[in-house]
């Protein structure tokens, strides 16, 4: 066997990935073998680290270096500095700042323990990180209820958004009695913005595999089903390659480790329908019909796929599964809060300085997401709310920025957890447009079979639309109400009952905004175009024209000397003109 | 997957391959790599640690290189540093002595004097 003295771990994740993470691989092999280290250093890829702004992100091991932004250019420097001669790159160093410091600091990875420290495609290196011993001891140490006792006692709920206790539902499909159970993974993540399962996948699909496999033993299921959005193609290849692994190693298949316990998992790919991540939904898509929901009870635990009990988990929570059978229940519900356990995997987004993926023991405070990790807001703006849960969570707003992040505190102050999308929003933001966004969004992804779901929120669609328009009447607020409470109270599935979520909340804590587009008429952050304008200030105006030069449309005219001005009536509202002026001299009239 | 035993044997065969990770080291090992260091032999000394450590299934040291160390006169030059922070500073290595230094120094504990920078500087 080889002896290696360093690893380059190069991020493989698909934000790295886009930013030309594969290049940068290639080129340090290059360059390795040009400095006659190519059996002196390994180069591998791996999963994500979380500092998706910063990427692509290198990893030097023995030193643990982690180089940010590195460019292909770079690469040759590291080789010959660091590698060759030892010494660090200090232009590419992370941690030079403060805040690259206090984006670790504050974490605690547990579902992203291996992300970032393995290489996925390579099943001995999950083993190395005690990979499949999860599976070992719950095989041949433990009963199939002494498992769901550890998992019930570990306080674990679910990650996919509600929160339901994890040991409970494996419970309730024990105690159904059939020939034929399943297990499945939820990994139809459709939350515009949130990207947790997908790094999951990505970084370390065995976790997966092995605890679908432990909770395969502990309800009495052989065969497991991942549902994966199809526009997840790297995450469905290395689930591929996982399990093809697994099956060579005989960690899945037949006879594991001698105890007589089969398991098997086959993948079935989603066409991306955000209703598909509802469970019954989800169930039905597999089947191979249309993903539709269908009334609850019987619940899945009873009659799931195929008429027979199922459980269904979100991926970050099987990530949690072999870390709570190894470390045990006690060290898990150790972190945390009284009635939410462990940690939570956060894909943070929007106005904030350090986008990407945090992992968080539950019960830190918004504030800690936003400035110590999150690095605080781009341009010295103020932060204004953030959205978790996605199209079916609300926004927290500044004044309860103390709020800790736990099931909850959350569905009290009109939030919830959801999946762990969370989107910073600045002073900048209309919030009758992020709920008109949200709406959009769960518009378009009604299945139609509910006719709650399928006009109601259309109805509210379109009271929004004419709110942004300009054309707000008295009474639309009331009337957005009325429909909401509505739609949550006769809606088919979860979709439907929190589609008019982000409209609440944004009414419980914006209401003003709502009553400014209303009756006056006017949107107070200037985001919506039908209530703003562009103005050029005389006085200002150096009479340079480069404003006028910019503009698509051709709506500013003028002369030497002579201020210039805009043309309401031809104006699209684009914002080139103010962007372009040296001056500063062209100001948004809300 | 026939039984435990075969996952452990699979685990503590790949762990050689990935100890390079974790960041508890009991040992670290410096190696001057500079101009001076790898004209003087300095690449067959840091392939000497590394096969020994390797033979003897040593997981928790690190072998990196640096820079010049500043008295090229004595390269190769390597340190042993320890988790708390001690140093020892081994000169004009060889392959041989490194071999030596890992058999002594990391696996028995005890600094093999002779190569130190002090002795040889003295014994002058």
């Amino acid at each position: 066997m080889q002896i290696f003295r360093a690893h380059v771990l190069v991020c493989g994740g698909t934000g790295c990935t886009s930013s030309n993470s594969p290049k940068i691989a290639e080129e340090f092999e290059v360059q390795l073998k040009k400095n006659n280290l190519e059996n002196e250093v390994k180069v591998v890829k791996t999963g994500c680290f979380g500092l998706c702004a910063e990427g692509p992100v290198i990893v030097v091991y023995p030193e643990g270096a982690m180089y940010t932004m590195v460019k292909v250019e770079d690469v040759k420097e590291i080789v010959e500095e660091h590698l060759l001669k030892g010494r660090l790159v200090k232009r590419l160093l992370a941690g030079n700042d403060e805040f690259d410091y206090n984006f670790f600091k504050k974490q605690m990875r547990v579902a992203l323990r291996n992300c970032g420290r393995i290489n996925p495609e390579s099943i001995e290196e999950y083993i190395a990180f005690d990979g499949y011993q999860a599976l070992a001891k719950v095989l041949t140490e433990m009963t199939p209820e002494q498992v769901i006792d550890t998992i019930k006692r570990s306080g674990l709920r679910g990650r996919g958004g509600a929160g339901f206790p994890t040991g409970l539902k494996w419970e309730f499909a024990r105690k159904s009695q059939d020939d034929q159970k399943y297990v499945c993974c939820n990994a139809d993540e459709g939350d515009p913005g949130a990207f947790m399962d997908r790094s999951i996948l990505e970084g370390d699909p065995h976790s997966v595999l092995e605890a679908m496999a432990i909770a395969g033993y502990a309800i009495g299921a052989n065969q497991g089903y991942i549902y994966i959005r199809a526009e997840y193609p790297i995450a469905v290849n290395r689930l591929r390659i996982a399990i093809d692994q697994a099956k060579e190693y005989g960690l899945l298949g037949k006879n594991i480790f001698g105890t007589g316990f089969d398991f098997d998992i086959e993948i079935r790919l989603g066409a991306g329908a955000f209703v598909c991540g509802e469970e019954t939904a989800l169930m039905t898509s597999i089947e191979g019909k249309r993903g539709e929901p269908r009334p609850r009870p019987p619940f899945p635990a009873v009659k799931g796929l195929w008429q027979k009990p199922t459980i269904l988990n979100n991926v970050e929570t099987y990530a949690n599964i072999p870390v709570i059978i190894l470390k045990g229940p006690e060290w898990f519900a150790s972190i945390g809060t009284e009635r939410s356990k462990g940690t939570k995997v956060f894909a943070v987004g929007g106005k904030i300085n350090n986008t990407g993926l945090v992992e968080i023991p539950m019960g830190t405070t918004l504030r800690e997401i936003v400035y110590d990790i999150g690095g605080g807001i781009p341009n010295g703006k103020k932060f204004k709310a953030a959205q978790t849960g996605g199209p079916s969570g609300g926004c927290i707003p500044a004044s309860l920025i103390d709020t800790p992040i736990d099931y909850d505190s959350l569905a009290q102050v009109g939030s919830m957890m959801g999946s762990g999308g969370l989107i910073i929003m600045d002073e900048d933001t209309c919030m009758v447009d992020i709920a008109k966004f949200f709406l959009e969004f769960t518009v378009e992804e009604s299945c139609g079979k509910c006719p709650p779901c399928r006009i109601g929120t259309k109805r509210m669609l379109e009271i929004l639309e004419r709110i942004t328009g300009g054309k707000g009447e008295e009474g639309d607020i009331e009337k957005l109400e009325i429909l909401a409470k509505n739609i949550k109270a006769a809606a088919l599935c979860g979709l439907g009952q929190t589609a008019p979520n982000p409209v609440l909340s944004t009414l419980r804590y914006f209401r003003d905004e709502y009553i400014a587009h209303v009756r006056d008429k006017k949107c107070p952050a200037g985001v919506c175009k039908s209530m703003m304008h562009y103005v050029i200030n005389a006085d200002l105006c150096k009479s340079c024209g480069i404003c006028a030069r910019n503009c698509p449309v051709g709506a500013i005219k003028g002369e030497r000397k002579v201020p210039y001005e805009i043309d309401q009536e031809k104006c699209i509202k684009c914002g080139a003109c103010m962007e372009k002026c040296p001056f500063k001299a062209i100001f948004k009239n809300a | 997957m026939k039984s435990i035993a075969e996952l452990e044997a699979i685990r503590n065969k790949a762990r050689e391959q990935v100890s390079l990770r974790s960041e508890e080291d009991q040992y670290r090992i410096v190696v001057g790599m500079a101009t001076c260091g790898i004209a003087a032999g300095a690449r067959p000394v840091m392939n000497a640690f590394l096969e020994e450590l390797k033979k003897r299934n040593i997981n928790n040291v690190s072998v990196t290189m640096t820079g010049c160390i500043g008295v090229c006169r004595l390269e190769p030059i390597a340190e042993v540093i320890s988790a708390d922070g001690k140093k020892v500073t081994y000169v004009k290595l060889t392959p041989e002595k490194a071999r030596r230094i890992v058999a002594e120094h990391i696996v028995n504990g005890r600094v093999c004097v002779d190569y130190t920078i002090g002795a040889t500087e003295s014994a002058k």
